[in-house]
C-alpha cells in the first residue's frame, strides 16, 4: 500500500502542506525573537497611544498561530481525511 | 531565597491564611473524589494509560490545556511582566507557537502509531530494547525536571501564601504534594488525571478571565491607558515596554534569550507528559481537535497574562511586589487582592480564590508529570526490555503503580533538597532536554526513510548528555548569585539555556549515527509505519 499511487498523493500532498508551512512560521517566530534581541529602536516605535511595534509583532506572532491552526484543521479535513479514509477502508476491508 | 523576611504581620496575604487553607481543601476533596470514581472505572491498561480512549477532542484540549499551563506560566509570566514588562511576554509566545509544531508535525502521527508512550513510536521500526531503554531514560529525566521545578515551586508558593516559614514546614508541604499526586496517579490512573486537568484548566481560565475583565475596568477597557500607566509606575517608562529589560543587556544575555526562544518552540513536541495525552482520544481528528482547542485555550490564557502583567506591574507598586517574592511569583495574588479592596473581604475572597486555583494548578501539573514517567517507566521499561514482552497486563499496570509511588517519593526527596533552587532554570532545561533528545527521533522515526536504531540511540543519548550536561556547567547550576550553588564556580558555558548548541547536536547525531550505522533499515516496517501514522489504519 505504501507504494500506490493513492498513498503517494496523500503523503505529497499532506508533506508539501505540512513542511513549508512549518518552515515558514519558525522561521517567522525566529524573525520576531532576532528582532526583538537587536532592533529595540524599531520595537519601540509607536504605533497607537502607547502600543509600540513590539507589541503589535508580538500579537501578531498569536494571531499567526490561530489562523495557521484554523487553515490546517480546515486542510486536513478537506484534502487528507477523505483520502486516509479511503485508503483505510480498503486496507481494513480488503485485507 | 528568604521569603521569612518579607512576611511581616500587616503582610496582606498572611492575614486571609484561613480562607485560603478553606478553598485548598475544597480543591483537594474534590479532585480526590473525582480521582476514586475514575479509580472504580479503571480496569485495564488501556484505562490506567490512557483513560480507555473514551476521552473526545474538546474535553481532551482542555485537559492538555491544563497540563500544559503549569504554576510558570501563570505566576511565573504574570510576575516577569510585573517586573520585565515586555520581556515576560516573550515567555507567552515561544510556549505557544511551539504547539504548532505538535499540531503539523507530531500529534496525530504519534496517535496513529503508538499506544500508550512516546516510546512505542520509536520502537515501531527500530530494535526494540535499546530504543525503549533510551526513550524510558530521556521520558524520566525530562519529567523529574519539570517535576522537581513545580515541587520547589509548589514549597515556595504555598508556604509564601500559608505563611509556613520555617523548613520542616516548607518540606512538610513539598511532601503532601507529592502525596496527593501519588494518590491521583495510583488511584486515578490517566481518567482521574485527565478530569483533573479539566477542572483545573477551567479553574485557572475563569480565574484568569476574571481578574483581566476586573484589570480592564479599571482603565475603563483603554489598553493604551493601562500600558501607560503600567510604565510610568514601573519608573522605567517607555523602556518597559520595549524588549531588553531582562534580556538585552549584552550580546551573552542576547544569545541566551535566542537559546531561550529555539528550547521554548521545539520543546513542547517533545514533552512526554504532553505526549501521552493523545492516547486519551480514540482517534488522530480527536487528536488534532484537542490540539485545535488546547490552541485556542492556551492562546486566550497567555494574551489574558498580559492584561495580568501590566496590569500589576499599574496597580501595585514595584516595591511591593518585590518584597512579597523577588522573583515576582505573586504578582497574581496581590493584584486580586489590590482589585477587590486592600483592606475589603471582596479583596480576601479573590485573593484567597486566585490563589487555590494556582495550588490546583500545581497539583494538577505534577500528577501529569508523574503519570507520564511511570507509564514510560512500566511500558517501555519493565514490560519490554526488563520482561521482554511477556508481562501481562496486569503486571504492568502493577509495576506503573510501583513507579509512580517511587517516582513520587524520589521527587518528594528531591523538591525538599531543591525547595530553594532557582525554579526556572529548571523549566528552562526540561523544554531544552526535550527539544534535544525526544524531538529529533519523533520527527526522523516518522519522516524519515533510512532513520536505524544507531541513529535513534546517537540522537536520543546525543542530546541528552550535551544539554544536561551543558546545563551542569552552567551559570544556572554554579558560579552566580542566582545559581543552586552560589559558593562554587565551576562553569564555563556561559548561557543559561543549552538548547543553541544541544538541539542541533541532537539532530545532527541522529543523521551521524544514521550514516555510519551497518544495519540497514526496516524497509518494510517504515512502510508499514508510515500507512498507520497518516491513515490510522490498523491503529489501537
Amino acid at each position: 500500500m505504501q507504494e500506490s499511487a493513492e498513498f503517494g498523493e496523500l503523503r505529497r500532498s499532506y508533506r508539501s502542506f505540512a513542511f513549508p508551512l512549518t518552515i515558514a512560521f519558525v522561521a517567522w517566530y525566529l524573525l520576531y525573537v532576532l528582532l526583538s534581541n537587536y532592533a529595540g529602536d524599531f520595537m519601540g516605535t509607536e504605533v497607537v497611544g502607547n502600543i509600540n511595534v513590539a507589541l503589535v509583532l508580538g500579537l501578531a506572532q498569536f494571531l499567526t498561530t490561530f489562523l495557521i491552526a484554523w487553515w490546517y484543521a480546515r486542510i486536513a479535513a478537506a484534502k487528507f481525511d477523505p483520502k486516509a479514509d479511503a485508503i483505510k477502508s480498503k486496507m481494513e476491508g480488503g485485507a | 531565597m528568604n521569603f521569612a523576611v518579607s512576611l511581616a504581620a500587616e503582610d496582606p496575604i498572611s492575614e486571609h491564611q484561613g480562607l485560603i487553607i478553606s478553598l485548598f481543601s475544597v480543591f483537594v476533596v474534590a479532585t480526590l473524589v473525582i480521582t476514586v470514581w475514575a479509580g472504580r472505572q479503571t480496569k485495564d491498561a488501556a484505562d490506567f494509560y490512557a483513560g480507555g480512549r473514551q476521552f473526545t477532542g474538546f474535553q481532551n484540549g482542555l485537559a492538555v490545556s491544563g497540563d500544559y499551563m503549569s504554576a510558570a506560566s501563570f505566576l511565573g509570566i504574570a510576575g516577569a511582566i510585573a517586573l520585565f514588562g515586555y520581556d515576560g511576554f516573550l515567555y507567552s509566545i515561544g510556549f505557544l507557537v511551539a504547539w504548532l509544531v505538535a499540531l503539523l508535525l507530531v500529534a496525530e502521527p504519534l496517535r496513529n502509531s503508538g499506544r500508550y508512550t512516546m516510546g512505542d513510536v520509536l520502537a515501531y521500526r527500530m530494535r526494540q530494547r535499546p530504543v525503549r531503554t533510551a526513550a524510558g531514560t530521556s521520558t524520566i529525566v525530562v519529567s523529574i525536571f519539570y517535576l522537581l521545578a513545580q515541587m520547589a515551586g509548589a514549597g515556595v508558593l504555598v508556604s509564601l501564601l500559608l505563611g509556613i516559614t520555617s523548613d520542616a514546614g516548607k518540606i512538610g508541604i513539598v511532601a503532601l504534594v507529592g502525596v496527593l499526586m501519588i494518590v491521583y496517579v495510583t488511584i486515578g490512573g490517566m481518567k482521574g488525571t485527565t478530569w483533573v486537568q479539566m477542572v483545573k484548566a477551567v479553574l485557572l481560565m475563569s480565574g484568569a478571565l476574571l481578574l483581566t475583565f476586573l484589570v480592564l475596568l479599571e482603565f475603563d477597557f483603554n489598553v493604551s491607558d493601562l500600558l501607560g500607566t503600567a510604565a510610568d509606575q514601573s519608573g522605567k517608562g517607555t523602556a518597559f515596554l520595549e524588549p531588553g529589560l531582562r534580556y538585552g543587556a549584552t550580546e551573552t544575555s542576547k544569545l541566551d534569550f535566542l537559546s531561550l526562544g529555539i528550547a521554548l518552540i521545539l520543546g513542547t513536541a517533545g514533552l512526554p507528559h504532553i505526549l501521552i495525552r493523545f492516547y486519551t482520544v480514540p482517534t488522530a481528528k480527536a487528536a488534532r481537535k484537542s490540539v485545535i482547542w488546547a490552541i485556542g485555550l492556551i492562546g486566550s490564557f497567555y494574551l489574558m497574562t498580559l492584561a495580568l502583567g501590566f496590569g500589576a506591574a499599574a496597580i501595585i507598586s514595584q516595591e511591593e511586589i518585590t518584597e512579597s517574592n523577588a522573583a515576582g511569583n505573586t504578582a497574581a495574588p496581590l493584584l486580586a487582592l489590590h482589585l477587590g479592596g486592600v483592606d475589603s473581604n471582596w479583596g480576601a475572597i479573590l485573593l484567597a480564590t486566585i490563589s487555590a486555583v494556582a495550588f490546583a494548578t500545581i497539583l494538577a501539573v505534577v500528577a501529569g508529570l508523574t503519570l507520564a514517567s511511570s507509564s514510560s517507566f512500566a511500558h517501555d521499561i519493565y514490560a519490554n526490555v526488563i520482561k521482554k514482552g511477556q508481562a501481562s497486563e496486569k503486571q504492568e499496570v502493577s509495576a506503573a503503580r510501583w513507579a509512580t509511588v517511587a517516582i513520587g517519593a524520589v521527587s518528594i526527596g528531591l523538591g525538599a533538597l531543591a525547595r530553594d533552587l532557582n525554579v526556572a532554570g529548571l523549566v528552562a532545561l526540561a523544554f531544552a532536554v526535550a527539544a534535544s533528545a525526544n524531538l529529533p527521533t519523533i520527527l526522523y522515526s516518522l519522516f524519515w526513510k533510512r532513520f536505524t536504531t544507531q541513529g535513534a540511540l546517537w540522537s536520543i543519548y546525543g542530546g541528552l548528555v550535551t544539554s544536561v550536561g551543558l546545563v551542569l556547567f552552567s551559570p544556572v547550576v554554579s558560579g552566580k548569585a542566582t545559581s543552586m550553588f552560589p559558593d562554587v564556580d565551576f562553569h564555563w558555558f556561559p548561557l543559561e539555556n543549552p538548547g543553541l548548541i544541544s538541539i542541533p547536536v541532537g539532530f545532527l547525531m541522529g543523521i551521524i549515527g544514521t550514516y555510519l550505522s551497518k544495519e540497514e533499515p526496516d524497509a518494510g516496517k517504515y512502510a508499514e509505519l508510515e500507512v498507520r501514522s497518516l491513515t490510522g489504519t490498523g491503529a489501537h
